[in-house]
């Protein structure tokens, strides 16, 4: 017979941890989603303009080291859990993959009355979050927009390279364009 | 009865501008009030327990809905209760959680209903595993309900799989989702619908309404997005069993919101059970003279036997009778024969018939 429950606990899915977590960060970056935003504007504009210096060292080699910051940086700021198609943008900057049911698209019809999530009932909904974020954000309506269903072989791959890489060459097919 | 009307009511023929062969589309698209009812699914292997449960519902309703392992738990597929139901000529609603399936298994699925004559798919995101009796269970989540409803809108009318290959014969399914207006956050709802819309839904169906004033705020902001216009909308209703019954349901039900006066006035009824469906038999009535409201999903849950009468006494249908099945001709003949044959005194045993030709 296998041992029971309480001999190990795992740490940071108890109540009490949950409690004590409260998501005040992720939080927090949901009541700055405005100034997230136009950070992460500037930011990619950056990255853009490094396309050149990527392509010189290799989108591939440059994956494992822009992974570790991109991995820590929006871990602290969003709870990320890597999907490799960052919405961010398109969800308030409430990580929607942080949704037990990971839903992409808006909030299930379970939320409690509170704004809390059915499945933890001590999490505030990633949804309602993500709806009053983006009511902060300038480009908030893209919160209306359908979302694909996530492409599960891209999970645990850096979105800010893919895209920049997207970018680039959509870039480089609108200045090609007007020569043909 | 003319010959089309025949076509029409067995499904052979899918009138212009209708994307199903089914009887509650052509229903909705004739602007008549539509009663839709919820089978509450066996746990058992017997085809005999669905036909018992939806011959309750017989010449009342035009859809009945077969819930995917509703509240999480385990119980009859939907796939396998609508192939039954399609069998008897009923209307089958299937319902389809993306709790338990991945893509692959949901466009085969798709393909599978349709082939058995399943006219209405409802895509839902469905409960937790939590929720229900097997909490261990790896939730899948691979979809959303959204992704899921232009999934099958891109089978149907661009006759491809997701990845892009062709379908040789698309499923022709009329397309529903579920709305949540009773749950945070209220502005975001219509939202929502509009979204659901803009993937392919072309029904909804509401979670269970207790609170008319809630319901009429969230429809007046649908109407001036124009999104009544964009689908038919049925609004999900049912009988309380009792005030203790809907204390529990508020408190354990994900998205089930019960205002107290509702409680307050079932717990002060001499007739508790009598009182649930009178409040019903109230909404319903009210929401039918909301604009924009094409019908109502009556969700009974094991109080299936008060669907009729609910039906019946909020005068919904006005003068229109629901399909309801008929035995043909031959049947009758053989009900005949075979009453015949077991009121014999001398029962005769197919094996002795053969014994005697055998042996003169």
């Amino acid at each position: 017979m296998a041992a029971p429950r309480r001999y190990y606990k795992p740490s940071g899915v108890s109540r009490v941890a949950r409690a004590r977590a409260r998501y005040s960060i992720r939080l927090w970056s949901v009541r700055n989603a405005r100034v997230l935003e136009r950070f992460y504007g500037t930011f990619a504009d950056l990255f853009l303009k490094l396309h050149p210096l990527w392509q010189a060292i290799g989108y591939a080699r440059v994956e494992r080291p822009v992974l570790v910051v991109e991995k820590a940086t929006k871990g602290f700021l969003f709870d990320c859990r890597m999907c490799g198609k960052c919405v961010l943008s398109a969800t308030g900057m409430s990580c929607p993959m942080n949704c037990p049911k990971s839903l992409r698209n808006g909030p299930c019809g379970g939320v409690r009355a509170n704004g809390n999530c059915e499945v933890e009932p001590d999490m505030p909904c990633v949804w309602v979050q993500a709806w009053e974020g983006s009511q902060r954000m300038k480009s908030g309506d893209t919160i209306m927009g359908v979302q694909k269903p996530l492409d599960q072989s891209l999970v645990g791959s850096s979105s800010w390279l893919r895209v920049t890489a997207e970018a680039a060459a959509a870039r480089a097919a609108a200045a090609k364009e007007p020569e043909q | 009865m003319s010959a089309l009307q025949a076509d029409l009511d067995d499904g052979s023929v899918r009138p212009p501008g209708h994307t199903s062969y089914g009887r509650l589309e052509r229903i909705l698209r004739r602007g008549e009030f539509a009663v839709t009812a919820e089978l509450n699914p066996p746990d058992s292997a017997d085809p005999q327990d669905v036909y018992e449960r939806a011959a309750i519902f017989d010449g009342w309703v035009d859809g009945i809905n077969a819930t995917d392992g509703s509240g999480a738990n385990c119980h009859m597929s939907s796939v396998g209760i609508c192939a039954l139901l399609t069998r008897m000529g009923y209307a089958p609603v299937m319902q389809m959680s993306c709790r338990d399936r991945n893509r692959i298994a949901m466009q085969g699925d798709v393909l599978g209903a349709a082939a058995m004559g399943v006219a209405n798919i409802l895509c839902l995101t469905g409960d937790g595993v939590q929720a229900g009796d097997q909490p261990n269970a790896k939730p899948v989540f691979d979809l959303d309900s959204l992704s899921l409803l232009e999934t099958i809108r891109i089978m149907r009318d661009e006759q491809r799989f997701l990845s892009g290959r062709k379908i040789s014969s698309p499923p022709y399914v009329f397309l529903g989702a579920a709305s949540n207006p009773f749950s945070p956050p209220y502005e975001f709802r219509p939202f929502r619908l509009a979204k659901k819309i803009a993937a392919g839904a072309q029904f909804v169906q509401t979670q269970y309404c207790y609170d008319v004033p809630l319901l009429d705020k969230f429809m007046r902001q649908v109407r001036d997005d124009g999104l009544d216009q964009a689908c038919f909308i049925l609004v999900g209703v049912g009988p309380l069993a009792s005030a203790k019954a809907a204390r529990w349901i508020r408190t354990h039900v994900p998205g089930i919101h019960i205002p107290d006066e509702v409680i307050a006035r079932i717990e002060g009824a001499e007739n508790q059970r009598q009182e649930g469906k009178k409040i019903c038999i109230e909404i319903i009535q009210q929401v039918r003279e909301m604009a924009g409201i094409a019908g109502v999903h009556v969700m009974a849950y094991r109080q299936e036997e008060l669907v009729a009468e609910i039906v019946y006494e909020s005068g919904v249908l006005r003068d229109r009778k629901p399909w309801q099945r008929e035995p043909k001709s031959d049947d009758a003949v053989v009900a005949e024969r075979l009453e015949e044959i077991l009121a014999e005194d001398e029962a005769v045993i197919p094996q002795e018939i053969l014994n005697e030709e055998v042996s003169p």
